[in-house]
C-alpha cells in the first residue's frame, strides 16, 4: 500500500494562539471546580426537565459524530482499500482520539455519581452480582462501545508516538515502543475492525436512547429510524470534520492543504446529505406527521432549516467533486457538519419538551466547561502534530510559494 | 342612655359594641353610630321571644356576656315585653303579658322564637292545617300549643328571627327519631300554609353577637340583612368555619391530631382527622367569639367542631366521623400542574452568542485565508 | 471514485436495514407479578389536605421544602426532597386534587434504561426500587419517564435519584400480609382513604367496583390498568375531570420502553449484527489489495 510519508510538524508549541487556548483552559478548569465542589444544580443549569444539556447534547453526541473522522476515513483506507485516502489517516484517526476522550471528559463532569463510572466497564464481575448488566439500555451499550472505541482510537494513535519513540526516544520508552510496536502490527486488523464496528454500533444507539422519550421528543424527531438517521449524519460529519481539521491545521500551523484527496470525499458526502435529507422527509410524510412540518412554531421552523442545511450541503459539495478549491471545499463541509450538529442538538435539546414546566439554556458554567473541554483538545492536538509524525510530511522540493508558507 | 350609664356602660362602650354590631353585620362604622342614635331617641321596637323545645342555651349564652354588657344593651335597644326566663310575671298574669303586647304591638313587634315546635299529634300525624293547630301533642304552655301561639304571634310580628338550632331546623329535639315530630320555625308556618320571612339563626347555641346585628340593623333601618336559601343571614353564615378557622394553615399544611391528647393535639394542630365538621359547617364562630373570653368555643379548646349549625350534620352526623370539605378553595399555595420554571440567563446567552460567533467567524475567516493562499496553485503531493 | 461511493452506501444500507429491521418484531407484553402491590387513588375523595406530603417527608427523612427567606413552604413539584405531591387541577368549572408519586409501572421505562440496574423491579412485588450504591448519576431515568418522577439532587456535591419508592422501607414483617413487604405511608396518613394500599389485583378489583356503583361520580375508567403496559398504582378522577386534566398522559396500551427496546433488542439480536460486521470488516482488512485501488 502506498502511503504518505508521516513528519512531526516541528515549530514553536508555545505560539499566541497556544496562549489564547491556555487562558480558556484555565478558566474553564475554574469553572469545573465550582462544578465538583458545589453540584450541578450551582454548576450547570440542567435540572428535573432536562436533565441532559450541553454537556450531552453538544460535548458528548455532537461531539463524536465529528469524532467519527477517524472511522470514516479507516472506511475508506482499510475497508474499501482506497490507499490514496490514507495521508488522512492519521490525522483524522487523531482528531477522533481527541474528540472521543473529550467527549468521555464531559461525561465526567456530567454524570452525578461519577465516582461509580468504574463499575460500568465491571459491573457483572463485582459486589456479588448486585448489578449487573441491563441490555436493554441503549446507555450501557453507548458507555460501553465509547470506552472500548476510545481505547482502540489511542491504539491507533499510538503508532506515530511508538515509532518516534523507538527511533529517537529515551531509554525506557525505547524499549517500550520495541516491544510495543509488532504486537500492534499483528493485532491491528482485529483493531481497525473494531475501529469499523464500535462507532457503528454506539452512533446509532445515540439516536436509540432518545425512542424511550415517546411523550416528550417532538413528532417531527421521533421515529424508528432514529439509529439510522444519526448513522447517516455522524459519517458525513466525521468526513467534514478531517476537512475541517485539515483546513484549520493548514491555515493555523502553515501547512500545505491536501485539497484534491480532501475534494474526493465530497462525493460520498454529498450522497449520504441527500439521503438523509431524503429519508427524513419521507418518514415525516409516510407516518403522517407532515402537518406538525407546517405548522407556526419554531419546531417546523427548525426542522426546515435541518432540511435546508442538508440540502445546501449536498448541493454545495457535489459542485466540489471535481474542481475542489479550499475555501469553498471547507465551507460546504462546515454546512455538513452544521445539518449534522443542529439535527442532534434539536433531537437531545431543542425538540425534547417533557411537559412539566422546565425550561434549559446552559450557563455560564457549563459553556466554560465546554470551551475548556475544545481548547484542550486542540492543545493537545497542536502539541502532538508539532512532535510527532501524524501529518504527512512535505516534498522537500516544494514551490516557492508553498515553502514561504513553512515557518 | 341613662339607663345604661346606671348599668355602668358608658357612651364609649355603647358605641363600640354598636360599631362591632354593624361591623358584624357589613355596616361600616356610621351605621353603627346612627344605632347608638337611633337606640338613645328612645323609640325601641317591642320584641316577643317565645321559647318552645329547647334547653334556654340560647338566652343563656345572650344574659352570660357581661363585657360588654349584650344583654344590657338589646335590653336598652329595645322593648322586651315578653321573655319567660327573665319576666317577674307568671302564670295568668304572663299570659295577659304575652296578649297585651301582641296587640300593643300588632304589625310592629319582633317576634324571636327560641326552640322547636312540635308538629305531631298524639296518634303520630303530622299536623298541616292551622285549624289543627291546637291538636299537636307536645308542648303546651298557658293550654295553648306551641304551634297555635307561634302562628298567632307570627301573624302580627313584623319580623321573625329564629334563635338557635332548634328554632332554625329542629336541633336537638328533631334528632332521630324525632318522636315529637320537632321542626323549626320557618317549616312549621310553612306546613301550616304561612309562609313569611323567617331569620334563622343556628347554632347551638347560636352567636348572641349575631342576634344583635340582626336585631339592630331592623331596629334602626327597618330592614333585614341579606338571607341566603335557608334564611341565614349571610354575614354571619357564608362562610363555613374552614375557610376562616386559625387551624386552617395546619390543615394546609398536613398537621393533624391523631388522637386525643398526641403531641400535635398539645401543638394546636388542625383537627380534620378527629372529625371536625368545620369544612362543611356555615357559621362565624371563627370570626366572633361567643363571650369575652378568647378561644371559648370547640375549637378553640381543642374539640373537633360537631356542626352544630347543620341541619345535615349536628345530631346526625358521628362526632368522629370526617366530611368532605364543601367548596374545596386551594390556595394559592397550591402547586399547579404544570409550573414555568428554569431560568435562562442572559450573560450565558451573551457568552453562547460570542463563542458561537467567534467560533464561525475565526473558521470563515481562515477559509478565506485558505483561498487566498492556494488558491489555482497545485497542492503538494503527499 | 464512484466505486467507492457505491461501496460504501452500500455498506451503509445494509448497517440500516440491519437497524430498521429488527425494529418491526413486537415485544411480549410484561404482566405483573403475581405478588404486586400498590396503592389506589380515588380523587373524588381526596380533600386536598395534604397530610399524606406531610407524613411522606416524615417518614423518608426529606428536609422541609423553603422559600427563599428560609420560612417553610410548600413544596411546589417532586424533587430530590420531596417524593410526594398533591396538585390541584381544573377542568373548566371543576376543580380537582391529584396525587402525584411513582407509578410503579408494571413495565417501567426507568428500569429499561437504567445501565446496571440501580433502578431495578423487584422480583415479587414489582415495585421500582433504587439503589444509590451502583447509580453513575446519569439521569436517564429522568429521560425516560413519561410522567417525570424521578428527581436529582442537584443542590447536593454528591447527588442521586429520588423517588417513592412504596416505603419499602416501613416494611413490617409482624403485621404480615402486604405489609411485610411495604407500607406507604402516606396511605396511612390519609384521612379519608382518598389513597389507600394493597395488591395490584385487590385494588382493581376495589376500582371496578367502585365504577360500577357510582357510574354517575367517576370517569369511566381506571387508569393504569393498561395505561403505557399498565401501572401499580392506580387513578379513578371525578366524572368531568378526564385523566389529562390530571397530568396523567395519554399513553396507549403500549409500555412506554416497548418501542426502544424492540429495536435495541433487534439490531443486536445475540450480538449477531455486529459480530456479523465485525467479521465481514475483519476480511475486508486482511484481504489484499486489488488492482482498482488508487495509488498513494
Amino acid at each position: 500500500m502506498a502511503t504518505a510519508r508521516a513528519a512531526p510538524l516541528g515549530g514553536k508549541v508555545l505560539t499566541p494562539f497556544f496562549k489564547i487556548l491556555l487562558v480558556v483552559w484555565a478558566v474553564g478548569s475554574v469553572a469545573g471546580i465550582v462544578r465538583f465542589t458545589q453540584g450541578l444544580g450551582v454548576a450547570s443549569a440542567m435540572n428535573d426537565g432536562y436533565p441532559w444539556g450541553i454537556w450531552i447534547a453538544v460535548d458528548v453526541v455532537v461531539g463524536t459524530a465529528l469524532g467519527s473522522g477517524g472511522f470514516a476515513v479507516a472506511l475508506l483506507v482499510h475497508v474499501l482499500h482506497r490507499g490514496r485516502f490514507h495521508p488522512l489517516l492519521r490525522p483524522a484517526l487523531l482528531t477522533s482520539a481527541l474528540g472521543y476522550t473529550a467527549g468521555a471528559t464531559a461525561i465526567v463532569f456530567d454524570v452525578g455519581r461519577y465516582w461509580n463510572l468504574w463499575r460500568v466497564p465491571v459491573a457483572p464481575f463485582v459486589s456479588g452480582g448486585r448489578f449487573g448488566y441491563n441490555w436493554s439500555s441503549g446507555l450501557l451499550e453507548v458507555a460501553l462501545c465509547v470506552m472500548a472505541y476510545t481505547a482502540v482510537l489511542w491504539v491507533e494513535v499510538a503508532p506515530p508516538i511508538l515509532e518516534t519513540w523507538r527511533d529517537s526516544g529515551p531509554g525506557p520508552l525505547r524499549a517500550l515502543a520495541r516491544a510495543a510496536l509488532p504486537v500492534l502490527e499483528k493485532g491491528l486488523p482485529v483493531i481497525l475492525a473494531l475501529g469499523v464496528v464500535l462507532p457503528m454500533m454506539h452512533q446509532s444507539t445515540l439516536g436509540s436512547l432518545m425512542l424511550v422519550a415517546v411523550t416528550k421528543l417532538h413528532g417531527l424527531w421521533h421515529t424508528p429510524l432514529l439509529p439510522l438517521l444519526f448513522l447517516l449524519t455522524c459519517v458525513g460529519m466525521g468526513y467534514a470534520a478531517v476537512i475541517a481539521e485539515a483546513a484549520l491545521s493548514s491555515h493555523t500551523l502553515r501547512y500545505p492543504l491536501a485539497t484534491p484527496v480532501l475534494g474526493e470525499l465530497t462525493g460520498i458526502m454529498a450522497g449520504l446529505s441527500a439521503l438523509y435529507a431524503a429519508v427524513r422527509l419521507a418518514d415525516v410524510a409516510l407516518r403522517g406527521r407532515l402537518p406538525l412540518a407546517v405548522a407556526a412554531d419554531w419546531h417546523a421552523l427548525l426542522f426546515w432549516v435541518e432540511i435546508g442545511l442538508a440540502v445546501a450541503a449536498a448541493a454545495l459539495l457535489w459542485r466540489q467533486r471535481h474542481v475542489a478549491r479550499p475555501g469553498p471545499l471547507v465551507r460546504s463541509a462546515a454546512v455538513l457538519a452544521a445539518a449534522g450538529a443542529l439535527y442532534r442538538i434539536d433531537v437531545y435539546l431543542t425538540a425534547f419538551d417533557p411537559g412539566n414546566g422546565w425550561r434549559y439554556f446552559p450557563s455560564v458554567t457549563e459553556l466554560l466547561v465546554t470551551l475548556a473541554i475544545l481548547s484542550v483538545e486542540t492543545m493537545v492536538f497542536i502539541f502532538l502534530v508539532r512532535k510527532f509524525p501524524i501529518l504527512p510530511a512535505h516534498r522537500v522540493s516544494a514551490p516557492p510559494h508553498a515553502a514561504q508558507a513553512m515557518p | 342612655m341613662a339607663e345604661l350609664e346606671a348599668l355602668g356602660v358608658s357612651r364609649r362602650d355603647f358605641l363600640k359594641v354598636c360599631t362591632l354590631a354593624a361591623g358584624a353585620i357589613g355596616l361600616p362604622a356610621w351605621a353603627g353610630e346612627k344605632m347608638a342614635d337611633k337606640a338613645a331617641s328612645g323609640t325601641k321596637p317591642s320584641v316577643i321571644w317565645l321559647h318552645w323545645q329547647e334547653c334556654t342555651g340560647c338566652t343563656e349564652s345572650l344574659l352570660r356576656t357581661s363585657a360588654p354588657g349584650v344583654a344590657e344593651l338589646l335590653l336598652s335597644l329595645i322593648s322586651l315585653d315578653y321573655l319567660e326566663t327573665l319576666m317577674a310575671a307568671a302564670g295568668q298574669q304572663a299570659e295577659e303579658a304575652l296578649a297585651a303586647a301582641m296587640e300593643r304591638g300588632r304589625g310592629k313587634y319582633v317576634l324571636v322564637v327560641e326552640g322547636a315546635i312540635p308538629m305531631k299529634t298524639l296518634q303520630g300525624e303530622r299536623i298541616t292545617r292551622e285549624s289543627d293547630a291546637h291538636k299537636a301533642a307536645y308542648c303546651r304552655i298557658g293550654g295553648k300549643t306551641a304551634l297555635e301561639t307561634t302562628i298567632a304571634a307570627a301573624k302580627g310580628a313584623a319580623a321573625i328571627v329564629a334563635i338557635g338550632s332548634c328554632a332554625s331546623w329542629g336541633g336537638i329535639p328533631s334528632a332521630d327519631p324525632n318522636p315529637t315530630g320537632a321542626v323549626g320555625t320557618r317549616e312549621a308556618l310553612r306546613s301550616v300554609g304561612i309562609d313569611r320571612t323567617v331569620v334563622t339563626l343556628p347554632g347551638c347555641p347560636a352567636n348572641p353577637y349575631n342576634l344583635l346585628g340582626t336585631v339592630l340593623q331592623f331596629a334602626t333601618f327597618g330592614t333585614l340583612p341579606a338571607l341566603d336559601d335557608l334564611g341565614r343571614p349571610k354575614f354571619a353564615y357564608a362562610r363555613t368555619i374552614h375557610e376562616d378557622c386559625p387551624r386552617r394553615p395546619h390543615f394546609d399544611a398536613g398537621r393533624f391530631v391523631q388522637k386525643f391528647g398526641d403531641e400535635g393535639h398539645r401543638a394546636g394542630y388542625c383537627l380534620y382527622k378527629l372529625g371536625c365538621k368545620g369544612p362543611a359547617t356555615h357559621a362565624s364562630c371563627a370570626l366572633n367569639p361567643f363571650v369575652e373570653v378568647p378561644g371559648a368555643w370547640p375549637i378553640g379548646i381543642g374539640h373537633p367542631c360537631f356542626g352544630c349549625t347543620e341541619q345535615k350534620l349536628a345530631f346526625r352526623v358521628p362526632l368522629h366521623d370526617t366530611v368532605e370539605v364543601e367548596r374545596p378553595t386551594a390556595p394559592g399555595t397550591y402547586p399547579p400542574l404544570v409550573a414555568r420554571r428554569g431560568a435562562i440567563s442572559p450573560v450565558a446567552t451573551g457568552l453562547a452568542g460570542v463563542a458561537v460567533g467567534v467560533l464561525a467567524g475565526a473558521g470563515y475567516m481562515a477559509t478565506r485565508k485558505l483561498d487566498r493562499r492556494h488558491g489555482g496553485h497545485e497542492e503538494d503531493e503527499p | 471514485m464512484k466505486v467507492s461511493r457505491r461501496d460504501v452506501l452500500k455498506g451503509l444500507a445494509a448497517a440500516g436495514v440491519a437497524v430498521t429491521a429488527g425494529g418491526v418484531a413486537a415485544r411480549e407484553r410484561r404482566a405483573p407479578p403475581a405478588g404486586a402491590v400498590g396503592m389506589l387513588y380515588d380523587a373524588t375523595r381526596c380533600i386536598g389536605c395534604r397530610a399524606c406530603v406531610t407524613k411522606c417527608k416524615e417518614a423518608n427523612n426529606l428536609p422541609w421544602d423553603r422559600s427563599q427567606d428560609g420560612l417553610y413552604d410548600q413544596p411546589i413539584d417532586l424533587s430530590g426532597t420531596n417524593k410526594n405531591i398533591i396538585r390541584v387541577a381544573a377542568a373548566g368549572e371543576r376543580t380537582s386534587f391529584v396525587k402525584a408519586q411513582c407509578m410503579h409501572c408494571v413495565d417501567p421505562a426507568c428500569t429499561s434504561v437504567c445501565m446496571i440496574g440501580a433502578l431495578h423491579k423487584e422480583a415479587s412485588t414489582g415495585i421500582v426500587a433504587y439503589d444509590m450504591d451502583g447509580c453513575v448519576g446519569c439521569r436517564y431515568c429522568e429521560v425516560a419517564c413519561a410522567f417525570n418522577i424521578p428527581k436529582f439532587t442537584w443542590d447536593r456535591a454528591l447527588p442521586q435519584i429520588v423517588k417513592c419508592e412504596l416505603c419499602r422501607h416501613r416494611a413490617d414483617p409482624r403485621r404480615g400480609g402486604i405489609f411485610a413487604v411495604a407500607n406507604p405511608a402516606c396511605c396511612e396518613a390519609c384521612p379519608r382513604a382518598a389513597v389507600v394500599y394493597g395488591t395490584r389485583a385487590d385494588l382493581l378489583a376495589e376500582a371496578k367496583r367502585r365504577l360500577a356503583e357510582a357510574p354517575e361520580r367517576y370517569e369511566p375508567r381506571v387508569y393504569g390498568e393498561e395505561d403505557g403496559g399498565g401501572t401499580q398504582v392506580l387513578y379513578l378522577s371525578a366524572r368531568g375531570v378526564p385523566f389529562e386534566r390530571l397530568g396523567l398522559p395519554e399513553l396507549g396500551r403500549d409500555a412506554v420502553p416497548a418501542l426502544s427496546e424492540s429495536i435495541q433488542h433487534g439490531i443486536y439480536y445475540g450480538m449477531a449484527a455486529p459480530a456479523l460486521l465485525f467479521a465481514a470488516a475483519l476480511v475486508a482488512i486482511a484481504r489484499r489489495r486489488g488492482p482498482e485501488d488508487g495509488e498513494g
